[in-house]
């Protein structure tokens, strides 16, 4: 050992003369990314849920907080973080779909009390809750599901413009697994759907590749998937908490892809109806539309024997004769349709039910049902519009279905800025596309486009297809020269509803403009026609402020023998037309039982 | 097998009976037994050494674990790929990136997922600073263990100053989580690069320091030069890596041999020593220090500015990895640390496996390089294998 090995350590006494480096009272700041305490902005929070989810440490459970309320999209519910459990690894944050939740960057907090470290972020106000810095999600292009819906094949517009061939070809299975890859499991659809359908569950099953699991989700809720899974109007799809961020889910088309894949013969195996007890009460419905559908449906489960009257020849209602074979193939509908008849419901065609007739089925069944719907169209009643070429949209679009000719002149005014609108506007474009060549349709709205009633989707595509779509106009009045329509004079429309909110137009008569036309298609909405009840039961029944019948809960009116669904009372749309019609159901058997 | 310079009266020792074992009467009043652990400062972390003493010196030694057994595998395998991420960092506290690169480089392995070039380059630097703040701990921590405890001092400063840049890279200071599967959670922010540049300063004249204080002394050489002497045949008998069997001649480093992520972009060369003893194994990992502050350097010089930070995944919520196994490596500051993950087509990992360095090299090797040695070297011994006994029992 040197001298030099002995004398070389004391150098560390050079350290004396050195400033200290130790920490000083009071403790700096976190770091700009620090991880400390959660933060929540609750306002932007939808309650989703998918901070518990990932939590590894179950140290965030949802609890229902003060001041929120439950709502669409909302599911009310906040995240209570337990700081005994958590780890502050701030996955909840990165997965966070509304990016409401960050961590703050503070980290002392001395309590006494242990209870106190359990707490709602952004309900218990805490001194960090303002404060800028700390953990937030990562940007950009970093998620932990993917944001990018995975597109629908459809036919271009050059090739399906003439053609009513359904244009939107459905998901592949690799398609429809990614896709259902991109659901967070929230359940806040469910709460959605005027059917509560169990939509996570049947995209677990997609992604499981169970497809008869799928089957019997999708029954449980909802007999007609075909249908509902090409025309829903998928308010679902419009709370989806993934898109908050990104693209909501495809729900309506992943519902679609289950009941395409399996064929009409192995319905009754995979639902396990092969044999079903049929008791002896007896039920009539009238109108073979969704609700009827749907309520013949869940009684012939319980037991039930079902009678649908039905005018027409076929059966569907609305969604057979108010929607376009493109967009909804008739033989879809004869699939759901066939499988409920095969679990022995009658379906008696070309039946007009009026009065006498009513009575009669009051007589010979235990309950009658009502799902008429909405089949008589409502006029804008502007001079001209008497004139014998100007049509109902939902006249033109029955009469299509029933294969009769329609008069398709080159140029036509549709007035009307929802989805019937785009149906019969669309219709008549292919219309003309085939006999012209060409398309020369005009389809104008008191809405502007932004808020326009119409899915977003059918106005692109109506575009595609050739036909203009023109919003914010309000019609005047039909200028008819010889006895031919010439046109539509309209005037711009500033605003529909008033301060009270009620439907009062504000037009500029200055702004003024006109769409030259042969025809012109009235499509603003529908009114029900109940001429068939006996005028001795319409005084008993008891009718609603809007000219609806009164019902309860489980859609039974003010006849306990007398059941009544669909558009007559909700919606208009098919899916709150299974719904009720499913509600209907179990208050009929209620109401049977009781008997 | 004592190398110890120490004149003693050998015929009070045990001799080997006809089985080969030593004769141990512990009624004879020649011996003592002595536990070193579970809880005793000179054992780094929960574990204990049951000791058998001449003397003072060790005749006989066992290691006894579970005295810090979590059941971390257990806990990952119930737990969906993306929560085994908050787990696994816990299963080495001293070094837990380790932990974050392996367990997420064998999710995405086993998911076919190849990460965005940044996000290498971010964990590649990661990983250094991992090995750098290890080795500030244990470096000085050998002083620690024959009382020299200003080192430990200088070298916890000098750790704190490293915490700070994962603090403000990664949000955590200790437990970093930054390395989620598919990538990394950010890119360096702004003004990273020049405070650690002062913080490597201020690290390189710490080596110098170091060196003079511990490396230089006197006293610590006495006690550590040819203190526990470990027989490069040994090696591979026992399973040892890193530090411990490149100071006995053996030239292995994974990021050398198996280069992942942009180590083979790197110019380094890990130092080798051919007499593994105290004072060599010691002093390897000073050199690893200045070779992490190197590394740090490169990649931050070479690291591209902007990237994506991280690959498209499946939804984490239910990630679902088809039937597969794979083992995963990675150099710690101890050596080879390796990960082995089963997979079995659900969302959560069938089986995972640690390969720690200190279960090897703490375990068997420590209690035989114990005997023969004075039961004042046990500490210094064993933290000259840097053991870590959170890593042996996860």
């Amino acid at each position: 050992m040197s001298l030099k090995d002995t004398l070389i350590p004391f150098k560390a006494w050079g350290n004396l003369v050195k400033k200290p480096v130790t920490l000083k009272d009071p403790m700096r700041e976190g770091a700009p990314r620090y991880r400390g305490f959660h933060k929540n902005d609750v306002d932007t929070c939808i309650g989703c849920g998918s901070c518990e989810a990932i939590c590894e440490n179950e140290a965030i459970v949802m609890v229902p907080a003060e001041g929120i309320e439950t709502k669409d999209g909302d599911s009310g519910l906040r995240p209570l973080v337990d700081y005994g459990r958590c780890c502050w690894c701030g996955l909840c944050v990165d997965v966070c779909t509304t990016g409401s939740l960050s961590l703050s960057n503070e980290h002392t907090w001395i309590c006494e009390d242990p209870e106190e470290l359990k707490y709602i972020p952004g309900i218990d106000k805490k001194p960090w809750d303002e404060k800028e810095e700390g953990w937030k999600k990562p940007v950009p292009n970093y998620h932990f599901y993917g944001q990018e819906r995975v597109s629908m094949e459809e036919m271009e517009a050059e090739e399906r413009g003439d053609s009513f061939i359904e244009f939107v070809k459905g998901y592949s299975k690799e398609q429809a697994q990614k896709e259902a890859d991109r659901c967070v499991e929230c359940g806040i659809c469910v709460a959605t759907c005027p059917a509560h359908m169990g939509i996570p569950e049947y995209i677990k099953a997609i992604r499981n590749d169970d497809i008869e699991e799928g089957m019997r989700v999708l029954y449980e809720t909802n007999p007609l998937p075909e249908i509902c899974g090409r025309i829903c109007t998928h308010k679902c799809e419009d709370v989806c908490s993934v898109g908050h961020e990104g693209d909501p889910l495809s729900i309506r088309w992943l519902k679609r892809y289950i009941a395409d894949q399996v064929p009409s013969d192995k319905y009754k195996e995979i639902l396990d109806t092969q044999k079903i007890y049929k008791g002896d009460k007896k039920i009539a419905l009238i109108g073979a539309g969704p609700a009827s559908l749907s309520a013949a449906y869940y009684l012939s489960l319980l037991g039930h024997n079902c009678t649908i009257f039905e005018k027409l020849d076929k059966a569907g209602g609305m969604m057979r004769y108010g929607i376009p074979e493109y967009r909804l193939p008739y033989d879809q509908i004869d699939k759901d349709v066939k499988y409920i008849e095969s679990l022995g419901t009658e379906i008696i065609y070309n039946t007009n039910v009026d009065a006498a007739k009513f009575m009669e089925l009051k007589e010979n069944y235990d309950v009658v049902y009502v799902g008429t719907g909405l089949h008589l169209g409502r006029s804008t009643a502007i001079p001209g519009s008497d004139h014998e070429h100007v049509f109902q949209s939902i006249d033109l679009l029955r009469e299509i279905t029933e294969g009769k000719e329609i008069m398709v002149p080159e140029k036509v005014v549709v007035i009307g800025g929802g989805n019937v609108a785009m149906d019969i506007t669309r219709s008549i474009a292919r219309l003309q596309k085939i006999k012209y060549g060409k398309v020369g349709v005009i389809t104008t709205s008191l809405e502007k486009e932004e808020v326009m009633p119409a899915d977003r989707e059918e106005v692109v595509e109506a575009r595609e297809e050739g036909s203009i779509i023109n919003p914010g106009w309000g019609p005047k009045s039909i200028e008819i020269e010889d006895g031919k329509i010439k046109g539509l004079h309209v005037v711009r429309c500033l605003s529909i509803f008033d301060e009270t909110g009620r439907f009062n137009p504000s037009l500029d008569e200055d702004d003024k403009n006109f769409f030259e036309a042969d025809m012109i298609v009235e499509s603003i909405g529908q009114g029900m026609d109940i001429s068939y009840l006996p005028e001795e039961l319409k005084e008993k029944i008891e009718f609603g402020p809007r000219g609806r019948i009164n019902v309860d809960d489980y859609f039974q009116t003010s006849l306990d023998w007398l059941f009544a669904g669909g558009d007559m009372i909700q919606g208009p749309d098919v899916i709150h037309g299974i719904a009720n019609g499913h509600k209907a159901a179990i208050g009929i058997d209620n109401f049977l039982n009781k008997k | 097998m004592s190398l110890l310079n120490i004149e003693t009266d050998r015929s009070k020792y045990p001799v080997k009976g006809e089985d080969g074992k030593l004769q141990i009467d512990l009624d004879s009043h020649k011996y003592v037994k002595l536990w070193q652990g579970p809880n005793h400062p000179g054992v780094t972390g929960n574990m204990a050494l049951e000791l058998t003493l001449a003397g003072d010196e060790i005749v006989e030694s066992k290691t006894h674990v579970g005295y810090l057994h979590r059941g971390f595998e257990k806990l990952i395998e119930r737990r969906l790929f993306v929560q085994g991420l908050p787990t696994s960092i816990r299963m080495c506290v001293a070094e837990p990136d380790s932990n974050e690169y392996v367990y997420s480089t064998c999710v995405e392995q086993l998911s076919g997922i190849d990460i965005p070039e940044m996000a290498k380059w971010i964990r590649a630097l990661l990983l250094e600073m991992a090995r750098l703040q290890a080795l500030l701990r244990v470096v000085p921590g050998q002083g620690g263990t024959f009382a020299l405890g200003l080192g430990v001092q200088w070298g916890v400063y000098m750790r704190e100053l490293i915490l700070d840049r994962f603090e403000e890279l990664t949000g955590g200071r200790v437990y970093h989580m930054f390395m989620t599967p598919g990538g990394v959670r950010g890119l360096l922010p702004g003004g990273f690069k020049k405070r650690m540049e002062e913080n490597l300063k201020e690290i390189d004249q710490f080596v110098i320091n170091i060196d003079n204080l511990m490396y230089s002394n006197s006293v610590f050489k006495k006690r550590a030069i040819d203190v526990a002497v470990l027989d490069p045949s040994w090696i591979d008998k026992y399973g040892a890596v890193g530090p411990v069997a490149r100071s006995a001649g053996y030239n292995r480093d994974v990021r050398k041999d198996y280069p992942y992520l942009i180590y083979d972009q790197l110019d380094f060369e890990p130092k080798v020593m051919n007499h593994s003893d105290i004072y060599n194994r010691s002093r390897i990992r000073w050199y690893d220090i200045q070779t992490s502050v190197d590394l740090i350097r490169q990649i931050m010089a070479k690291m591209p500015e902007k990237g994506d930070i991280k690959a498209e995944t499946p939804n984490v919520l239910h990630w679902r990895i088809p039937k597969g196994e794979t083992y995963v490596r990675s150099e710690a500051s101890r050596g080879e640390y390796g990960l082995y993950m089963v997979t079995d087509g659900s969302d959560k990992p069938r089986r995972i496996n640690l390969r720690g360095p200190s279960y090897t090299q703490a375990v068997a090797l420590l209690q035989d390089l114990l005997v023969g040695a004075n039961i004042a070297d046990v500490a210094a011994i064993m933290v000259s294998l840097q053991t870590c006994p959170p890593e042996i029992e996860r």
